[in-house]
């Protein structure tokens, strides 16, 4: 290695221009996304191991669950994600009352998944979490993804004050993209808990 | 290399162990009495031999390296790296993954016609039952010299490990689950062994006793255990079965052929020929299982024998049932 | 800042204001506030050490117990205390967090920056550390320290068997800690691929900087699984689930895949950064580039990688089926090469370059000799009949004293006399540091050697006492000669500290004759805001490769203005692309503020009211932890705008 090897390039480096990259903000949320991401994986490997272990599945008799309404909500949930692409590009482009109108869209689709989950599906649930390891894990997984269900929605409330205030614009809009990231990984997820929690019980 | 040679490649690193061997009561692995102990002690021992050589060569290479001072080499960077780094660890490691496949393969294979035991952990003792023979004991397992065992293991409450250094590695006896070890006991002779995995206050006193018997010997326990139990044979003994009954111990402990079938605590039917007393906690002697049955606390502190209040008489001729039970 | 004159104002004048910029708030207000990384690193290398010396005196007192059969030093309640408060501690509270701390302080310098990418949430990460670990030793104040032993293994750790709050101490302990984990990795990560110097490609990082990162990718998948298994430990204990009983059809061992999913990367956690720091010392006191640059970086890296693959060798005995097993087993074997070519390549960095005997480099060397050693035990270990017998034997305790107190130990002890000069400004005494490492190095084999022995003549780990006449009674008085040995050659390093603070040698800017850019700032300690001009990287060892160190000018644009010293003027730190090593943004380096410790003040109390069952104090933890984020984003908005 000789001392003027970099010499040329260093220098060039400090005079190009930026090249749009990622902030760190958005960087921060991509490595948390990674590592909550792996907190669901656990989860749902513990799902199948506890599986794997039983002679029958679900426990005790308790019956798979019951998957028309949950389809439709998760229909809902994942199409969340649609509104918020829009009201992202919206706001690229400047377009506030884009972000506007696709936020709210999203916090009412967010909302309603939630409020089913809260206030129809777990009611109608025949068994509670002591009841044996299927109903435990049923309800840790759950629970936790409708945490952050409620943690995006809030997070999404505060972006729509500031869009409010007239805090967005063309260039400076981190916030929302981060945001909306977090919404997206939210609903990815699900399809995953979904998947293996209502889809998989009903596999023989 | 021989196999000689092979260990007087690790007598540098293993000096120690030869040492220390010299005490004969340890339970030393690397002095095996059966083939699946002999087989694992046969790996240890090339593995010894190995890592003293790979540690000899390696750390000859770090300590020349820093104190010949700066001179040229023949030996270029990318050579350490490709054949110190690279080649020979591929070549050692893949000689011993093959090594690892071969001896699990034997270890593992079960054998023709076994003697099988089930064994059960319990915080802090062992519970054993000859299913075949019908016949149940605690703590000290008697089998054939020179016969094949097989004990399914299983455990009551928290996780155990059954440990025998000079017959077999190491099982876990996990609750829910039943596992299997094998091993032989070549010649006659008491082989210590102990609970592997911390399981609690007592995990340290939770050890047990195999003890192999000529195949005659072994057969005279097992029918003499399979015996109708007779009647007290003295006055003494007859009042302490009473108090046996009478007072607690009979609601945790069982005693064959009697109401006392109690599943909490050990297994009692043989108690008067154990040489051991609460998991080798102690010997079993007279001063010993009197101080036992008082305070087993002061003996074990935390095991689950609840401490027993007795007139001295009454003590004395519980202890005259207990040293005659057979 | 604004300069009123119509001059530029001369370079003294901006020296000045910048100074002036850049100090805290003496006292309180500064210690509860601050964001400097500098300030948490030292913190975080501070509170490591004194756990370091907490849990080696926890160590003596197990020696002290173990040294004669039947010993009456403490009974079995404490003794079990005592072990799983030293393990627990030694691992979460002073081997994670110390090297965290040389992370923290080292990385914005070395990298050629003046902040972490989030110093406030650099803040937070040491707060919460230093909240768990009162929480966990809180357990001490109500006399109910847990027992279970540092893996906490099902059933014993449940309500049924450990009634108490022992173990909640442990579980909600351990699951607190690691948010503290956690997040200083996502800061590490973004840190390390947002805020290098302009021309310091990832393939011209310093090697301690790899190390950093490959533990930090490591935490990021490793620690959600430790989380789970704790959470579900505690939702078993304080909510009555089911997921580790049997009766429920739950299952002990889905604990221990949990656990050592998290655990087996976990060792390399900290091997990784240790081996980083010998990477970094050798060619300093070999006088010679490091060979195999792209070798090292890439065995830390596959290190990393293939961590992930062998946690089923913790599980040997469980009687899991045979082709899991020796697949597990050979992924085990598997991981020795990535460490024998990191190892060649130190010994060829050795052999051809001329060693200078300072303190850090026999350090190093005893590294090199103690880890060969643990890594071919822990080949061994990997073997599984050889396992069978070994596993649960003193014989792993003398494996993990080898490579956690030999192969991590030794190189903070190194990186302590080499970096410290750094940190504080003055030198540590040589000739009582070589004292200290030879005491320490002695001692340190005495003390573990034996135990391979031990574990081979039968005497299983984690037992309060042993009976008379098993040949154990000649050992174990060696192996408690050689820990008092070992602890007091860590005491000379311990007076040589505070000797040096008082009246060391000043240490100037660059004491070794370093090449990494930390040696680049004309004093030590460091400026408050690290560089004035950002520098150049212009190779591998920025300091040797040219007279001078190259500094950038301040540009116009946006993304170069702060390069310069009008940067440093204004708070600022350039950004760059990620992998490119341009500068593409500025960032506002936050002021100091009281909001991290808010908020993990917060989450201690939630912690808190679980631990004592307490709804209301659970639901106050969380008020105050919503207030600490609250004000946090609104501040993290107004930077952004
Ligand atoms: C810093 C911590 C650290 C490090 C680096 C290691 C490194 C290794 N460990 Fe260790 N290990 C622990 C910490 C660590 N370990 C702890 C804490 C436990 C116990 C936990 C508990 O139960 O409480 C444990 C337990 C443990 C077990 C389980 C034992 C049991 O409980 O049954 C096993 C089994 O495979 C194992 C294997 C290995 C291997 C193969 C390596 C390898 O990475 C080593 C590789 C390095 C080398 C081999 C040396 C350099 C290489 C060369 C010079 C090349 C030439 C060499 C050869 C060809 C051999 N370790
Ligand atoms: C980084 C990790 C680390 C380190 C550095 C150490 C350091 C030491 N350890 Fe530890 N150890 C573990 C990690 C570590 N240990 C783990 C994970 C376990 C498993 C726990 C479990 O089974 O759950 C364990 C278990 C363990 C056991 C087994 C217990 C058992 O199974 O029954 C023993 C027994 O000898 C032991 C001994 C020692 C000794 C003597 C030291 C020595 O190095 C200590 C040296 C001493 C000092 C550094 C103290 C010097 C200080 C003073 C003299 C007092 C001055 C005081 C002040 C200034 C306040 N350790
Ligand atoms: C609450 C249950 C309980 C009661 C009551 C009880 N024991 Fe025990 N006993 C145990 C347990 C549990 C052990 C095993 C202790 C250990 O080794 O950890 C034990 C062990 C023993 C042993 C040692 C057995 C061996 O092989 O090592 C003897 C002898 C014994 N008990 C006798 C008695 C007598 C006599 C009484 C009544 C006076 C009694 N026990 C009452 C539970 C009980
Ligand atoms: Cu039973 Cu340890
Ligand atoms: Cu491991």
């Amino acid at each position: 290695m000789t001392t003027t090897e970099a010499g040329p390039d260093a220098a060039a480096a400090i005079t190009q221009e930026p090249h749009g990259g990622r902030g760190t903000a958005w960087w921060g949320m991509v490595v948390l996304i990674m590592t909550e991401a792996t907190i669901f994986a656990s989860l749902l490997a513990s799902y199948f191991f506890l599986q794997a272990a039983a002679k029958e599945w679900p426990l005790d008799g308790i019956e798979a669950p019951e998957l028309s309404k949950i389809s439709l909500m998760t229909l809902v949930l994942l199409g969340s994600s649609a509104p918020m692409f829009w009201a992202e590009h919206g706001i690229r482009k400047g377009q506030v009352w884009r972000l506007k109108a696709g936020l709210i869209m999203v916090i009412l689709m967010g909302s309603s998944f939630f409020a089913f989950l809260s206030l129809y599906e777990y009611p109608e649930l025949t068994f509670g979490m002591k009841d044996n390891a299927y109903a435990s894990i049923f309800y840790m997984t759950t629970s936790l993804h409708g945490a952050h269900v409620v943690i995006g929605l809030l997070m999404l409330g505060v972006v729509l004050i500031k869009t409010f205030q007239g805090k967005f614009t063309a260039e400076r809009h981190v916030t929302v993209e981060v945001v909306g990231l977090y919404w997206h990984f939210v609903d990815a997820v699900w399809i995953f808990v979904f998947s293996s929690l209502y889809l998989s019980a009903h596999l023989k | 290399m021989t196999r000689a040679r092979r260990r007087a490649l690790s007598l540098p690193a293993l000096g120690l162990v030869l040492l220390a061997a010299c005490s004969r009561q340890s339970p030393n692995a690397l002095d095996p009495e059966g083939p699946a102990a002999k087989s694992v002690a046969s790996v240890a021992w090339l593995m010894f031999g190995l890592a003293t050589a790979v540690y000899v060569v390696v750390a000859g290479f770090i300590i020349i390296g820093a104190l010949r001072g700066k001179k040229e080499s023949r030996i270029s960077d990318g050579a350490f790296i490709w054949i110190g780094g690279l080649l020979v660890p591929c070549v050692i490691l893949g000689g011993l993954a093959v090594v690892t496949v071969k001896t699990t393969d034997t270890l593992r294979k079960p054998d023709a016609n076994p003697l099988r035991i089930e064994a059960t952990g319990y915080q802090f003792w062992w519970a054993v039952e000859y299913k075949d023979e019908k016949v149940t004991t605690a703590n000290e397992i008697r089998v054939p010299a020179g016969r094949p065992v097989e004990i399914g293991l299983h455990s009551k409450d928290v996780i155990h490990s059954f440990w025998v250094p000079q017959l077999a590695g190491k099982v876990d006896m996990v609750p829910g689950q039943r596992n299997v070890i094998r091993f032989t006991a070549e010649k006659p002779g008491e082989y210590r062994g102990q609970c592997a995995e911390f399981c609690g206050l007592q995990h340290a006193k939770m050890a047990l006793l195999v003890i192999a018997e000529e195949a005659g010997e072994y057969q005279r326990w097992v029918t003499r255990q399979q015996r109708p139990r007779g009647g007290p044979s003295s006055e003494r003994e007859a009042a302490g079965e009473q108090v046996f009954m009478r007072s607690s111990c009979a609601g945790c402990h069982t005693v064959r052929d009697t109401e006392a079938q109690g599943t909490l605590g050990p297994d009692l039917s043989d108690f008067g020929g154990r040489k051991s007393l609460g998991a080798l906690a102690t010997e079993n002697n007279r001063a010993n299982l009197a101080g036992w049955i008082e305070n087993s606390q002061s003996i074990k502190p935390g095991n689950l024998m609840p401490p027993v209040q007795l007139e001295p008489d009454e003590l004395l001729n519980l202890l005259e049932y207990l040293e005659n039970l057979r | 800042m604004t300069v009123t004159e119509e001059r530029p104002p001369t370079p003294e004048e901006e020296h000045e204001a910048i100074e002036i910029l850049w100090e805290e708030a003496p006292g309180a207000p500064g210690f509860f506030a601050s964001v400097d990384h500098k300030r948490i690193g030292m913190r975080y290398i501070y509170t490591a050490f004194i756990f370091f010396f907490i849990a080696g005196l926890q160590a003596l007192l197990l020696r002290a117990q173990l040294t004669s059969p039947d010993s009456q030093v403490m009974g079995p309640q404490t003794y079990n205390q005592m072990f799983t408060m030293h393990g627990t501690t030694m691992i979460f509270l002073f081997n994670t967090p110390v090297l965290a701390g040389f992370g923290n302080y080292l990385l914005p310098l070395q990298l050629g920056t003046r902040d972490m990418a989030f110093p406030r949430l650099n803040a937070f990460s040491y707060w919460i550390f230093i909240l768990a670990a009162i929480f966990m030793y809180s357990s001490y104040l109500v006399g109910r320290p847990p027992t279970g032993g540092w893996f906490a293994y099902v059933p014993n750790a449940n309500k049924t068997y450990s009634p108490g709050i022992n173990m909640d101490f442990w579980g909600l302990g351990v699951t607190f800690v690691g948010i503290s984990t956690t997040v200083g990795a996502v800061n590490f990560i973004v840190t390390i691929f947002k805020m290098r110097a302009p021309g310091m490609t990832l393939n011209r990082m310093p090697m301690f900087v790899w190390s950093i990162l490959a533990m930090a990718v490591m935490i990021i998948f490793a620690v959600p699984a430790l989380t789970v298994g704790t959470v579900l430990l505690e939702a078993d204990r304080l909510f009555g689930t089911q997921f580790y009983e049997v009766a429920g059809g739950g299952s002990p061992l889905l604990y221990q895949h949990l656990f050592w999913f998290w655990g087996h990367p976990e060792v390399y956690i900290l091997f990784v950064p240790a081996a980083g720091m010998v990477a970094t010392i050798i060619p300093v006191f070999a006088r010679r580039r490091l060979a195999g640059y792209k070798w090292v970086a890439a065995s830390l890296v596959g290190i990393a990688f293939i961590s992930f693959g062998v946690w089923v060798h913790h599980m040997f005995a469980t009687g899991l089926p045979a082709l899991a097993m020796s697949m597990f087993s050979a992924a085990s074997l598997i991981i020795a090469v990535p460490s024998g070519v990191l190892f060649f390549c130190l010994i060829a960095t050795i052999w051809r370059g001329e060693v200078e005997w300072t303190t850090p480099f026999l350090f190093a060397l005893g590294w090199f000799l103690i880890f060969l050693l643990g890594g071919v035990t822990g080949v061994m270990l990997g073997v599984l009949p050889f396992n069978w017998q070994a596993t649960d034997s003193y014989f792993i305790v003398a494996h993990f004293h080898y490579v956690l107190n030999g192969a991590v130990v030794f190189p903070i002890f190194g990186a302590l006399y080499y970096w410290l000069p750094k940190m504080t400004g003055r030198m540590l005494d040589e000739k009582l540091g070589k004292i200290s490492f030879w005491i320490m190095f002695v001692g340190f084999n005495l003390a573990f050697f034996p135990m391979h022995v031990l574990g081979f003549l039968g005497m299983p780990r984690r037992i309060y006492t042993y009976s008379e006449g098993l040949g154990w009674e000649t050992l174990n008085v060696v192996v408690t000669f050689g820990s008092a040995l070992f602890g007091f050659g860590t005491l000379l390093t311990l007076i040589n500290f505070f000797v040096s603070k008082a009246r060391g040698k000043p240490a100037g800017g660059n004491p070794w004759n370093a090449d990494g850019l930390e040696w680049s700032t004309p004093t030590s300690p460091p400026p408050e805001c690290n560089f004035e001009s950002i520098p150049v990287a212009a190779g591998r060892h920025p300091l040797w490769d040219s007279e001078k160190l190259e500094e950038a000018e301040s540009g116009t644009d946006d993304a170069t203005k702060s390069m310069g010293p009008s940067g440093a003027l204004n708070r600022q730190t350039p950004i760059l692309g990620g992998m490119q090593s341009d500068p593409e943004e500025t960032m506002e380096i936050p002021e100091p503020t009281y909001l991290p410790f808010v908020l993990a003040l917060g989450i201690a109390v939630l912690f808190v009211g679980l631990l004592i069952e307490a709804a209301l104090v659970g639901v106050l933890g969380l008020v105050v932890a919503a207030i600490g984020i609250t004000g946090w984003l609104w501040r993290t908005e107004a930077d952004l705008q």
